[in-house]
């Protein structure tokens, strides 16, 4: 279905780039040249046999400035810690003050990314929404609408308002807990979604109304409004249709965060979502994923300005998303000034995205066969767009989908999502605080000349930031 | 709200002069209370009149109508006697919505089901990414018309713009005047007896009289439907 017409016998086969896996005699002069390594050479052989750009699944893969670049500066003489395991503190999350008659409380500030149905089975959507509700924090649709077992099984459920609009109806406006309007996601800002035809199956189609097995290319832009002064209106209309009750949120790929930021602010939302590069997609061109976008380390700071720029810091909720795994991932975006995480890919992995198995019937299966059948290996896998999830995470397949049962799925990824919730709580306590949300940016130190700049850290060990004085002390 | 009201009948007033699109709004979503009829006075280019409707109630408005008027309608009656905005009947589902002169950018967008009738010209992108209803436009449609419309059916009585129907899935397009362009995948197809009764039957909803022999049929080619290195696709 998404064979390329054109393909010929000069594309290497997956994995047989040049000399991978062989050990060169010792007489060869190999000097590989940095320009054109052999992943570079695999990419233009791969493009000149097919005549058409990659598209895969998941995020930006290559090494970029991230919170791994931000150390804790916990607490000791100068600053007072918390009981570790006895003293209270606090994760309770309000999203949605600002014009909202209903916010939404959360017990974390970890909440689950808006991921569709067609990207991922009816199962995992469900088994997130079990998973979110075990837990008090909230999960969302995506692209293509909201199906019943998402509603049913998720207390508190944001329901995204796509440029597709597919399957987007009033009924389930209705009986949304918050409405997410996205502009762009990190992984392709100014893209639209993709669905490729082996997950366009006849339920996806019917919700989606497209044809069974279309290539689903989205609308990168919304069909109804233009630009900031045209969304004020839009979401006002949101607003009249949920009685105002509702709260909107308006999501943006990180790019131009500062104006980007400000902009939604000013269109009236209650809440701004940054999702930054290494957020993650079901499908999209390589090279949107790698090279279009900013960290979300860069993201989070420029976000956290534009909120201070116009004094509505504790007015409007900042989500941070792109890249956040663990719950020191979670306390960092929360010291720099987000007031809560959304999660993707960690969610994915949890449900087994990548495990080398999957269980049935309480045993572990091994999945390695089907992973090599995709010229990948786990640990490697980014095929969603495939739709042959070896672990039947991003599948529509309905064997493949069977994989991955709505109990155990939930109970992993509540698992997952309650360690991050304890990391989180833990080093709030190391640095002093009763309640998460009162890191702050004091308690950081950056570990890199890059993060100190993009964040506006000090480099560990000094008070230097980059572009903010000289001083090395 | 309902003391500033003028109740005859089963009919009530709104006067956007002295109360609120929200008062309006909030009505219209609650118990009716036996209402169906309500009239809305002055709009003077108001913004979200009378959105999110979910009941058979018929909506009268008197005057020019801002952006998104009768937006995501389920199952009401909404006229606007006069202009609107952009996004007209945006995301309908059901219902009926009518203008009786132009409509802005974006009439109809997304609507899934439901009739709209637009009894002057259409701006820009009329029909964009339609997922189901029926459009009839007594004038012309702008350009970039049923761009991406995925199902239903639009009838343009005058002519359509550039890039008419660019990127169709399932929907179909008659058009009784000159096409200034066709978009990517669309393309001119003969008109069978099932497209001209689907002509006569819209014409006849939204009262308008000509020959349904007069209009020319638009679908899609279906060759953007799967990537192909061959189809010198450029996206």
């Amino acid at each position: 279905m998404t064979t390329p017409a054109a393909s010929d016998s000069n594309e290497p086969p997956a994995g047989c780039s040049p000399l991978a896996g062989s050990s060169p005699p010792e007489n060869l002069q190999l000097e590989e040249s940095a320009s054109f390594d052999r992943q570079v050479i695999h990419y233009i052989q791969r493009a000149a046999a097919t005549g058409l750009y990659e598209i895969r699944g998941l995020g930006a893969k290559r090494r970029l400035p991230h919170f791994d670049d931000l150390v804790f500066l916990g607490a000791s003489l100068s600053r007072y810690p918390l009981e570790g395991y006895r003293e209270k503190c606090s994760s309770t999350t309000i999203l949605g003050t600002r014009f909202a008659k209903r916010p939404i409380e959360l017990a974390m500030p970890i909440t689950i990314a808006g991921m569709s149905f067609g990207a991922l089975s009816a199962n995992v959507k469900e088994a997130l929404g079990r998973a979110a509700t075990e837990l008090g924090t909230s999960t969302t649709t995506g692209d293509g609408g909201m199906t019943p077992e998402e509603r049913r099984s998720s207390k508190t459920l944001v329901y995204q308002c796509l440029p597709s609009r597919y399957g987007f109806n009033p009924d389930d406006v209705r009986k949304a807990d918050a409405i997410e309007i996205v502009i762009g996601q990190g992984a392709k800002p100014g893209g639209g979604g993709m669905l490729l035809g082996q997950k366009v199956s006849p339920r996806v189609a019917a919700m989606r109304t497209l044809p069974e097995g279309v290539d689903q290319r989205s609308a990168c832009r919304h069909p109804d409004w233009t630009g900031p002064d045209d969304l004020t209106i839009k979401i006002k209309e949101l607003r009249e249709i949920t009685d105002w009750q509702t709260p909107i949120y308006v999501k943006v790929g990180a790019t131009r965060v500062f104006h980007d930021v400000k902009l939604a602010v000013h269109s009236g939302a209650d809440v701004v979502v940054v999702d930054g590069m290494q957020g993650g997609t079901a499908a999209t061109q390589w090279a949107f994923i790698e090279h279009v976008g900013i960290p979300s380390l860069a993201a989070v700071r420029q976000a956290v300005d534009a909120l201070e720029d116009l004094n509505k810091k504790d007015e409007v909720q900042l989500i941070v998303s792109g890249g956040i795994r663990t719950g020191a991932d979670v306390a960092k975006a929360l010291a720099l000034g987000a007031d809560a995480v959304s999660i993707g890919q960690g969610v994915l992995v949890a449900l087994g995205c990548n495990s080398a198995s999957y269980v049935q019937d309480g045993k572990h299966v091994s999945a390695e066969a089907d992973y090599s059948k995709l010229g990948t290996a786990p640990g490697f896998c980014h095929h969603c767009q495939t739709g042959k999830c070896p672990v039947g995470v991003t599948t529509q397949d309905p064997v493949l989908e069977q994989r991955l049962q709505p109990v155990v799925g939930a109970r992993r990824v509540r698992n997952y999502l309650k360690t991050l919730n304890m990391e989180l709580t833990m080093i709030a306590r190391a640095c002093g605080k009763q309640d998460v949300h009162h890191l702050e940016r004091e308690d950081l130190a950056a570990l890199t000349i890059e993060a100190a700049a993009m964040a506006r850290i000090p480099l560990a060990g000094t008070s230097w930031i980059p572009g903010h004085g000289s001083s090395l002390d | 709200m309902v003391s500033a009201m003028k109740e005859a009948g089963r009919r009530v007033v709104f006067d956007l002069e002295r109360q609120t699109v929200r008062d309006l709004n909030q009505f219209l979503h609650g118990d009716l209370g036996g209402v169906d009829e309500v009239a809305v006075e002055n709009p003077d280019g108001a913004h979200n009149i009378a959105v999110g409707l979910n009941a058979p109630v018929r909506v009268d408005i008197d005057g020019h109508a801002g952006y998104y008027a009768a937006g995501m309608n389920k199952e009401a009656t909404v006229v606007v006697h006069g202009n609107a905005g952009p996004g007209l009947g945006e995301n309908m589902m059901s219902g009926r919505v009518e203008v009786s002169g132009f409509a802005s950018g974006g009439a109809g967008a997304s609507a899934h089901g439901g009739l709209l009738i637009i009894r002057g010209d259409a701006g820009l992108r009329c029909g964009i990414s339609l997922k189901g209803g029926d459009i009839v436009v007594g004038g012309d449609v702008g350009s970039f018309s049923a761009f991406m419309a995925q199902a239903g059916r639009m009838v343009v009585c005058g002519d359509a713009g550039d890039g008419l129907g660019d990127s169709l899935y399932e929907a179909v397009i008659y058009v009784r005047g000159e096409i200034r362009s066709l978009g990517a995948d669309a393309r001119i197809e003969p008109m069978t007896d099932k497209d001209l009764s689907a002509v006569r039957e819209l014409l006849a909803a939204a009262d308008i009289d000509h020959p349904p022999g007069d209009f020319k049929r638009i679908a899609s080619a279906r060759s953007l439907y799967h990537w192909n290195a061959d189809a010198n696709q450029t996206y």
